[in-house]
């Protein structure tokens, strides 16, 4: 038998329940109108699936400063939070790559807010496949007129380009970064590129390679070194006006030096693909020498270049 | 009972008056019928001839890639979609592209593993980079989507063998130039014209260009093979 006074309790109770979740109803409606920063039960989301919300977003993340890390690791909505883009954001940072000047700052300009996975991914993709159908035509139009000359197809230079290009693309930049995020460790805690910032900037410094790779294929040896020297000179830029105001408060010697690696590793990339996939040093008369390891061909080129002097 | 007054009753003291009168009938099947499961004996496929189930899904297989030939804002392809045509299509295409010059392992053309890899890694990749950037399709209506437009490249290379075995000079070049570049036009304009409505309008570039090089790297893998003489 229910008593008078357990009665109330109980609607006392229901009226507070009522309460409680007209609240959290009120809360959950705002998180999905596009407060995606204020945590509700614990796990946050990225409400991607409407354009106008984009705006708006892309203002508060301006505010953070670019921090993103509030969906958990584990969740889809983490890796869509780097792939945030437009065609129109995307080409602007391509353009921004091509011309570097020195009071301009890629990360500051374009990235700040907004760095992403999309532009260096399939920027990598697209040099791994240039370079090997680049490669492909210009072995074959150096070796056409040989009538022992057969044509292959030469399959196999896609793993190793493939392998070639996201190791620098992807383990450069996190040394760099490491290094970076160290000497400033102490001295101070903003300021300092996140990795994805880094790996970003280059991704999108490799963008001037893929004209560069398909314009070796004509075969003129003082073009194909004229084209390096131009290519290293913008995307060297670029990596260097990146790096510089984040160099410049450290020690001299550390800071050229780090730049003179970077540039280093960068050059030592374009020169190593040239020499792989392009044999336009082949033309010496050895048509043998294609059928040769890839090392012992760049050793033959070298060494005939060398017979020559 | 209407006329007592309530006021003194304890809660729910009136239910214990109601009697279950004998006259209603309280026996009956306690089981729901679910809809599927009522559905299912005209669907039985249990007990049909086998040659009925495999024609069956060959039949869907076939409707799917005269909807790919000539494309059609249908939504056959994304509706029903499977997998069977995209395996059927890659394993062929990566028989086809196996004669080749095979004298010297490296410089060869793609072995049966890459062309697999490269098709189906490729399908994977683009499908995450479409559903990253924000569209509505399936995972697996964008395999099938990508795995199904395959088909003209396919037809292609059908063709560039009979043409290679007529010879190998400048002319068959360009007629299997001609063809590869047709098919695979064709085959980006059929993929996109299915997977482009799904994303949102400042971003189709975005999605348009991966497909593009995907079938770009596919049919250069055609065009490049060259038979052993």
């Amino acid at each position: 038998m229910a008593t008078p006074d357990a009665l109330k309790l109980k609607e006392f109770e229901e009226t507070s329940e009522l309460l409680f979740n007209a609240s959290s109803v009120s809360t959950n409606s705002t998180v999905s109108r596009g407060s995606v920063l204020v945590p509700v039960e614990g796990s946050v989301k990225l409400d991607m699936s409407e354009d106008d919300e984009e705006e708006g977003q892309e203002e508060k993340s301006e505010l953070l400063g670019g921090e993103r890390e509030f969906s958990s690791f584990w969740t889809f909505e983490y890796y869509q939070s780097f792939f945030n883009v437009d065609t129109l954001q995307v080409l602007n940072r391509v353009r921004g790559s091509l011309w570097p000047l020195p009071g301009r700052n890629i990360v500051k300009r374009h990235l700040r807010s907004n760095p992403d996975l999309y532009g260096p991914f399939w920027i990598c993709v697209t040099l791994v496949f240039s370079m090997t159908i680049s490669g492909n035509i210009s072995t074959f139009l150096s070796q056409m007129g040989d009538p022992k000359y057969q044509y292959r197809p030469q399959f196999h230079r896609v793993s190793v380009a493939a392998v070639t290009t996201f190791s620098y693309a992807w383990l450069v930049p996190l040394g760099l970064w490491g290094f970076l995020t160290l000497r400033q460790g102490a001295e101070r805690q903003t300021g300092g590129y996140s990795f994805l910032e880094t790996v970003c900037v280059y991704g999108y410094s490799l963008f001037l390679y893929i004209p560069t790779t398909m314009l070796w294929t004509i075969p003129l040896e003082w073009l194909s070194w004229l084209l390096i020297l131009v290519t290293m000179a913008i995307s060297g830029s670029v990596l260097v006006t990146t790096f510089w105001p984040m160099l410049r408060e450290d020690t001299k010697t550390v800071a050229i030096t780090t730049l003179v690696t970077v540039v280093l590793l960068h050059a030592l990339f374009i020169i190593g693909c040239k020499l792989y996939f392009f044999q336009t040093a082949v033309r010496t008369g050895r048509p043998s020498s294609l059928l040769l390891h890839s090392s012992s061909n760049v050793t033959v080129a070298l060494t005939s270049a060398a017979k020559e002097s | 009972m209407a006329e007592v007054d309530d006021s003194n009753k304890p809660l729910f003291a009136g239910l214990s008056d109601v009697s279950i009168s004998e006259d209603i009938p309280v026996e009956g099947e306690i089981t729901v019928p679910v809809g599927p499961s009522s559905q299912d004996d005209a669907y039985s496929t249990l007990d049909e001839p086998v040659k009925e189930t495999i024609l069956r899904d060959l039949k869907a297989v076939g409707k799917k890639f005269v909807h790919v030939m000539y494309p059609r804002k249908s939504s056959a392809l994304l509706r029903d979609w499977d997998l069977w045509g995209p395996l059927l299509l890659c394993v062929t295409l990566a028989l086809m592209l196996q004669g080749g010059s095979a004298d010297s392992k490296e410089d060869g053309g793609p072995q049966f593993a890459e062309v697999f890899v490269i098709i189906w890694f490729g399908s994977v990749v683009i499908t995450l980079n479409s559903k990253l950037l924000g569209g509505t399709i399936s995972f697996f209506q964008s395999l099938c989507v990508l795995g199904y437009c395959i088909l003209p490249l396919t037809v292609a290379m059908i063709v560039c063998r009979l043409v290679l075995l007529g010879g190998s000079g400048t002319v068959s070049f360009i007629v299997r130039l001609v063809m590869v570049v047709a098919s695979f036009s064709w085959s980006t304009f059929a993929s996109t014209a299915f997977l482009a409505d799904s994303q949102p309008a400042n971003r189709k570039a975005l999605v348009v260009y991966p497909i593009f090089l995907f079938y770009f790297v596919i049919g250069w893998m055609i065009l490049t093979f060259s038979p052993s003489s």
